[in-house]
């Protein structure tokens, strides 16, 4: 979608990230959002649109409630899970391009460590009924998606290994990102090794994100009202959604080859289209990793490497700050913590305006990726 | 009248020790995982064929409980069959592979379900 950087994202906001919040997921979705809309220099009576995720537990109505919001004129959700985060920023964006909506707050706060955890299998808490995936023991997300990582890493050859060196930049940024849940708290790759195995011989505990209680949230509205509010201006230059023939969002085993993440290589085409920009020209990268291989593949899907080349890429060093595509700033999704890719559209948005803990110097484009669904940011 | 469910063959057949693939009554094609209709010919209606029960192996894991971790690994196969179509199965308990490994399909249970599993026995 060709936004020309027309929309804004204008505000950001987001709570601790814990492992144990101790309030509701009302009162984090409440948090965030009162901290997006006052970075933004607005008041609730500003917000008439909302927007968040289909598994999103915070009704619209609720939160409105809460915060104070008047008048919704504009609601929607995106269906996807994680995959759908830049989604939700695209259909925000087309709701203040098309009039529909002046400022869209968009949400999504849980407690995913304390409450229900994703990464538990379902069984633990019922009877295990015959179907053609859960029962044959592809029960947790780490199980669902190593069937296709599998394929990409036999591909091209990669170990366990090497995905630690990702692991490993990615905590190295962590370290020094005082909102990150590893903060202060770094690894080597030979503590990677030692972590045990989930999914052998694919992942390994280390190569999980971090399950977190939390929220985000982004306010979105148009250029023009963009420019006269309280934060420096960061465009939205385009943002793409993808769902192809054949594919799934988890069960994504039965098209020719599910290692290609052929989703990935047709959002960035779009992207990379919409906004005459190249891989080349893009500062940072903040990729959704729910598991570290994910990154290598997407690296080569979005074009920022030819196939089979992330894993030199990444051994090489170029994800940290002084490579050529520093990625995952603030730690990523398993080193600042999991709000279902939330987390790092936040740290797009600062590192657009200058003001990341990890700041990339000169930073002028952001392509922020959650694989199904990504957009590219700029500056004002 | 209760409304059967796509895949009720399926598990019928894995039942009757079967391995029981959907086949478009239009077209010919085979279709897995199963669906109400043809994406090829948008045909409503198919029957169900028995696979020769070989295939290949095409990924592979080792599946454990993500916080216990030695209870009842199992080891999870995404397989082509020989016929055409990709499915999930399991192999018989302690069998382990590696990609482009042969197998053969066998019946096994898992916590009393009756499951497809696969061997490399005799494939
Ligand atoms: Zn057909």
């Amino acid at each position: 979608m060709n936004l020309n950087g027309n929309t804004a994202i204008a505000g950001i906001g987001q709570t601790e990230f814990s492992k144990e919040s101790g309030r509701s997921e009302l009162q984090l979705a409440a948090e965030a959002s009162i901290a997006a809309i006052r970075d933004a220099g607005l008041t609730p009576a500003d917000i008439d649109g909302t927007m968040t995720f289909f598994e999103d537990t915070n009704d619209e109505l609720q939160l409105a409630n809460t915060l104070g919001i008047q008048n919704i004129r504009w609601m929607a959700r995106s269906k996807g899970g994680g995959g759908s985060a830049c989604a939700t920023i695209q259909l925000a964006a087309s709701a203040v391009a098309s009039g529909a909506a002046n400022a869209v707050l968009v949400y999504r706060a849980f407690n995913e460590r304390s409450g229900r955890r994703f990464g538990q299998p379902p069984a633990a808490s019922g009877p295990v009924q015959r179907d053609l995936h859960l029962a044959m023991g592809l029960d947790t997300p780490a199980k669902i998606y190593s069937l296709w990582y599998k394929r990409y890493m036999e591909t091209y050859g990669l170990t366990n290994e090497d995905l630690g060196h990702y692991v490993v930049t990615a905590r190295e940024y962590a370290a020094t990102n005082p909102a990150a849940w590893y903060y202060e708290k770094p690894i080597t790759l030979a503590d990677h090794q030692e972590s045990r195995w989930i999914c052998e011989p694919i992942l390994r505990r280390l190569d999980c994100c971090q399950e977190s209680d939390g929220g985000c949230a982004l306010i979105v509205t148009t250029r023009e009202r963009a420019r006269d509010l309280a934060q420096p201006l960061v465009p939205i230059l385009g943002a793409a959604q993808s769902q192809l023939w054949n594919g799934d969002i988890m069960f994504d085993y039965y098209r020719d080859d599910p290692g290609e993440f052929p989703e990935a290589a047709d959002v960035a085409r779009q992207l990379w289209q919409v906004t005459g920009l190249s891989p080349s020209d893009i500062d940072v990268a903040m990729l959704y990793e729910n598991f570290s291989p994910i990154v290598f593949m997407m690296l080569e899907a979005h074009g920022f490497v030819p196939r089979g080349e992330a894993r030199d890429f990444v051994k090489s060093g170029q994800l940290r700050i002084d490579g050529q595509l520093p990625t995952n700033t603030n730690g990523g999704l398993l080193g600042e913590g999991y709000i279902h890719g939330y987390n790092n559209m936040t740290e797009a948005v600062r590192q657009m305006r200058g003001m990341a803990a990890n700041q990339v110097k000169d930073a002028e484009t952001v392509f922020v990726s959650s694989g199904r669904s990504a957009m590219i940011l700029g500056r004002g | 009248m209760a409304v059967k469910r796509d895949d009720d063959f399926f598990w019928e057949g894995i039942d009757q020790g079967k391995l029981l693939v959907q086949c478009c009554s239009g077209c010919g094609k085979l279709r897995h995982p199963p669906r109400p209709m043809c994406p090829h010919c948008q045909s409503l209606s198919s029957e169900s064929v028995e696979m020769s029960g070989r295939g290949t192996v095409y990924s592979w894991l080792i599946s454990k409980h993500p916080t216990q971790p030695d209870v009842e690994p199992r080891t999870v196969v995404l397989l082509d069959t020989e016929e055409g179509t990709r499915l999930v199965g399991n192999m018989l308990a302690g069998e382990t592979v590696k990609v482009g490994d042969r197998v053969q399909f066998a019946v096994g249970e898992f916590r009393g379900m009756r499951l497809p599993m696969f061997t490399t026995k005799g494939a």
